[in-house]
């Protein structure tokens, strides 16, 4: 029951929010009759309340955990580098906790229990206090158990201390999430025990008969041999799909449609959150061009285009300038297309936008595994053979040599290096991986897939945003090349739904990432599952390596693609233990998670700090800089090798023409 | 009769469910002589004992959480010659990803003779081995129909193309070997219906007098079901089995001029939780 305190609270503008039929806060109500924007109010202290209340979605209702009463929670927005102030009351008889994800705050103020903090115990209470350097559209939320799943989190603006270097009249946050009537406790235990119980998208009989008459008997049996000898499923692309999920914007169902309101001409800003616990979505508003201009929160140079996929935690500003009066339709579409969720935007409030038929459903491929199809003559995989065979052979070799196979060719760099195009000139630490009960695979052939859109993206008839399109609009602050880099696996074991980063649950990790302060450390990750996996470091940005120079774009979160190589740049700069996982959140509850922890070094940040400085001064006389800076950087006798690829730190030609960092 | 089957099965478990948590958690970090803390730059801040509380916390919960599950393979009336008979075949089991304790029941009850033909309970450690196959050691008890306990060792997983298959090797009481091998497929005719082909082989090493069985193999059954998911979670069908003696123990049977074979008509469900 909504108590009547509450209703007191946050009831106000509820008028407004009658379409919706549940209670909303002001920025993500629907629009009425009224012009409408969001009010773009800062301050400086925050009163959150954590609690259980009851939710209405479809004419159904729900048990929500959340924030202020309401899913989603209350817009926190303050002004970059201003202290702030977040008073959570927890009136939950369990813990709670609030992650500020993609903020750059002190570690024990970064909200994940049992890393950085105790967590916020029933009943008790606990104040935030940080300042933060940055500007830009973030989020927040539980880092407690499951309640983010349930309705625990929240957007985040903060304000540039300057100018935005973004113009636009009006501004939306369109924050993407998923609901489901299950508990997620039940949500999860169900996928221990069936992990494919949610997909009903399952290749048929029927199916086989098609794909046979499109490509002939004995192709369509090899395609089915080769995904029954590895005895996995070219459809098992979400965990947990629209057979139990409704997807919301804003907290609106299609049918709820939230309308977003605009003068023609206008350039609006949405700000899009995925906020989801296991949804990764495919955006687009047909007919409307977006130009992407932030990218978890930071500036990216100008980018047009008619989709992207978000992965979940990811965020991305568009401005879009509707000419016409609308209605459009803003549809974000679930990654496995098993359901979509439609708001509308146009210029007057009550608007429908008719909602597009959902496009067919994806089907991985044998690169989505690792396995080139074409050249490889991958039908026998020998490293999934083993444990197939007799009884003997199942009970002696598990941990035997058999699998262990894949990794030397996997280490050595012909392999990778075909995709990857660079040989690093730092030590490169890789862990030991064979197959076992929580690794059903090893990617034999890791694949660079940062210039493809994402799963389902690759033929749609228009133009869909890729990783490798992204540069940063202000200089990449640290030009340094690696220290050192080293390569973390994801793996998993779909079938008994195991999901680990180097084969390792988090609950059996016996040591942490360990980085030392002023380290510049190249993180590369390789893909051996066929699920797409949005990967967030707490605490810092890293500069993905797409091929930018020096604005390669800073991020706090990576989608990475099923049998996906890619690699990021990270300045240990904020000391202290991070969180490090993926951002599905079954998928960190099955042990998809680690710690990173920066431990002081203050010789280490001194140097640092002398090269940053020495490449500051290079960046005013720019013709000594490529020797020098390059000398600071190989502690080796690797002078004469070409500098190693355009992800190396070197600033290039183009960049010093604009003149010094900022 | 189900019903009955469940309660043996959960009191066994409430036994023995507590001993195998707390082995697979002392597992966790046996190698470590500090497992519990391996980054701490909270505690100067927050106060140790508070973080190792949440610390411990946190990473049981992230990767090795148990879990109960209950599956009923097969509940079903079979309509043969001689009447009707109702058979059950289930697991119950709790644990993680690696170590589970697993009860396994298999009961066939006629209700030509009102009473149980057959009535087994497994009670087995299962060890995931590999990605798709675990390893399970245990001891069985024939309730009906003679009393007989065995000690169980077998292995139950997935085959390449997505064969279900239980295989086990039991020593009875008496030092009798036998063996049997249950393989299992599922053919999707839509994302609901389901055609579900089955086989199960047994194997005697020697002559079993007392159970009318010969060396070598035993018995046999193929059949085929076609099941609809109305839930995921339960999925009634109907189908066809045969269902016969073989080799030597087809020859004793037939000289005790039992019946050697049947095909019968099946109606039933699966459900797990």
């Amino acid at each position: 029951m909504i108590s009547r305190r509450r209703f007191l609270n946050y009831g106000s503008g509820t008028a407004l929010a009658l379409g919706a039929g549940q209670f909303l806060p002001g920025w993500a109500q629907s629009a009425g009759h009224d012009h409408h924007s969001m009010q773009a109010n800062v301050a400086k202290s925050f009163d959150l309340t954590v609690d259980e209340f009851p939710i209405t979605l479809g004419g159904r209702q729900g048990r929500a955990i959340g924030v202020n009463g309401t899913v989603p929670g209350p817009l926190i927005r303050f002004r970059e580098g201003d202290d702030v102030t977040i008073h959570v009351d927890n009136r939950l008889d369990v813990d709670t906790s609030i992650h500020w994800h993609g903020l750059l705050v002190p570690f024990h103020m970064d909200g994940v229990p049992g890393v950085s903090f105790p967590g916020i115990r029933g009943r008790d209470s606990f104040t935030y206090k940080f300042s933060v350097p940055q500007s830009g559209t973030y989020w927040y939320h539980s880092h407690s158990g499951f309640q983010e799943q349930i309705g625990h989190f929240g957007p985040i603006i903060i304000d540039p201390k300057g100018k935005d270097p973004v113009a636009y009249d009006r501004e939306y946050v369109m924050l993407l999430s998923d609901w489901s009537f299950e508990s997620p406790e039940r949500i999860f235990s169900k996928l221990k025990k069936v992990s494919h119980t949610y997909n009903f998208q399952e290749r048929t009989v029927p199916d086989f008969l098609e794909d046979m008459g499109e490509n002939g008997l004995s192709e369509t049996l090899s395609d089915r041999a080769m995904w029954g000898d590895m005895r996995m499923s070219p459809r098992d692309i979400s965990d947990v799909t629209g057979a139990t999920y409704q997807y919301l914007i804003n907290g609106h169902t299609t049918s709820d449609n939230w309308n977003g309101l605009f003068e023609p001409g206008e350039r609006v800003r949405l700000r899009v959150i995925n906020a989801s616990a296991m949804t990764i979505f495919n955006v687009r508003i047909p007919g409307l061009p977006m130009t992407v201009v932030q990218s978890d929160g930071l500036n990216v140079q100008p980018l047009e285009t008619d989709e992207f996929q978000i992965g979940v935690a990811e965020t991305y500003d568009v401005i879009v300038e509707p000419k016409g009066t609308g209605p459009y339709a803003f549809v974000a579409e679930s990654i496995d297309r098993s359901g979509q969720v439609v708001a509308t935007l146009s210029d007057r409030a009550g608007a429908r936008a008719s909602e597009p038929e959902m496009r067919p459903v994806p089907t991985l491929t044998m690169r989505d595994m690792g396995m080139d199809h074409g050249s490889h003559g991958g039908m026998d995989m020998d490293h999934s053979g083993h444990s197939g065979h007799a009884m003997p052979a199942m009970a002696s070799d598990d941990h035997s040599g058999h699998s262990g196979h894949a990794m030397p060719a996997m280490a050595s760099d012909d392999h990778s290096g075909h995709s990857m195009a660079q040989t690093a000139d730092w030590p490169v630490e890789k862990p030991h991986l064979e197959t076992g009960p929580g690794v059903a695979n090893i990617n034999m052939m890791p694949l660079s897939r940062l210039d493809e859109p994402g799963l389902g993206l690759e033929d749609v008839p228009h133009r869909v945003m890729t990783y490798s399109q992204l540069r940063s609009l202000e200089r990449n602050p640290d030009p340094r090349a690696p220290d050192r880099e080293i390569e973390i696996h994801l793996t998993s074991n779909m079938e008994r739904y195991m999901w680990s980063f180097d084969g390792v649950r988090f609950s059996e990790v016996k040591a942490p990432l360990t980085f030392r302060e002023g380290e510049r450390v190249r993180v590369t990750l390789v893909n051996n599952t066929m699920m797409t996996h949005p990967i967030h470091l707490h605490g810092m940005f890293f500069e993905l390596n797409n091929g930018g120079g020096m604005h390669r774009p800073r991020k706090h979160t990576v989608n990475v693609k099923p049998a996906e190589k890619l690699s990021f740049d990270v300045s240990a700069d904020h000391v202290g233990d991070w969180a490090f996982h993926c951002h599905l959140l079954y998928h960190m509850a099955a042990g998809m998670m680690q710690v990173v922890s920066i431990l002081p070094d203050a010789a280490g940040a001194a140097r640092r700090d002398k090269v940053l400085e020495q490449s500051d001064h290079q960046m005013d006389h720019s013709q000594h800089k490529m020797d020098h800076s390059k000398h600071q950087m190989d502690h080796s006798a690797h002078e004469m090798k070409t500098p190693p690829a355009e992800e190396a730190p070197m600033p290039s030609h183009e960049d010093h023409k604009h003149g010094g960092r900022p | 009769m189900i019903r009955s089957v469940q309660i043996a099965g959960l009191t066994c478990l409430a036994v023995l469910a507590g001993p195998v948590a707390t082995a697979q958690h002392d597992h966790n970090g046996s190698a470590d002589p500090n497992p519990s803390k391996p980054w701490s730059q909270a505690d100067e801040i927050w106060g140790e004992a508070e973080m190792q509380a949440s610390r411990e916390h946190v990473r049981r919960h992230h990767g090795s959480e148990a879990v109960f599950g209950v599956i009923v393979d097969r509940a079903e009336v079979a309509f043969a010659d001689e009447g009707e008979v109702a058979l059950l075949e289930g697991d119950i089991w709790y644990g993680g990803d690696l170590n589970k304790f697993y009860v396994k029941t298999e009961a066939e009850y006629s209700f030509d003779h009102s009473e149980f033909e057959e009535f087994e309970v497994q009670a087995l450690w299962s060890r995931a081995i590999t990605p798709f196959w675990d390893f399970q050691a245990g001891l069985r008890h024939d309730f009906e129909p003679d009393g007989l306990s065995h000690a169980v060792v077998g292995f139950q997983g997935m085959a390449p193309y997505r064969f279900e298959v239980d295989m086990a090797a039991y020593l009875s009481e008496n030092g009798d070997l036998t063996a049997d091998l249950e393989l299992e497929y599922e053919l999707m005719l839509t994302q609901r219906l389901h055609l579900k082909p089955r086989a199960e082989i047994g194997f005697s090493a020697q002559d079993v007098a007392d159970r009318s069985i010969g060396g070598g193999l035993t018995n046999g059954a193929a059949g085929i079901r076609l099941s609809y998911d109305v839930i995921r979670e339960f999925s009634p069908y109907v189908g066809v089995e045969w269902i016969g003696a073989l080799g030597e123990t087809r020859d004793l049977r037939s000289a005790m001029g039992e019946e050697t074979e049947e095909t019968v008509f099946l109606i039933g469900f699966s459900a797990w939780y």
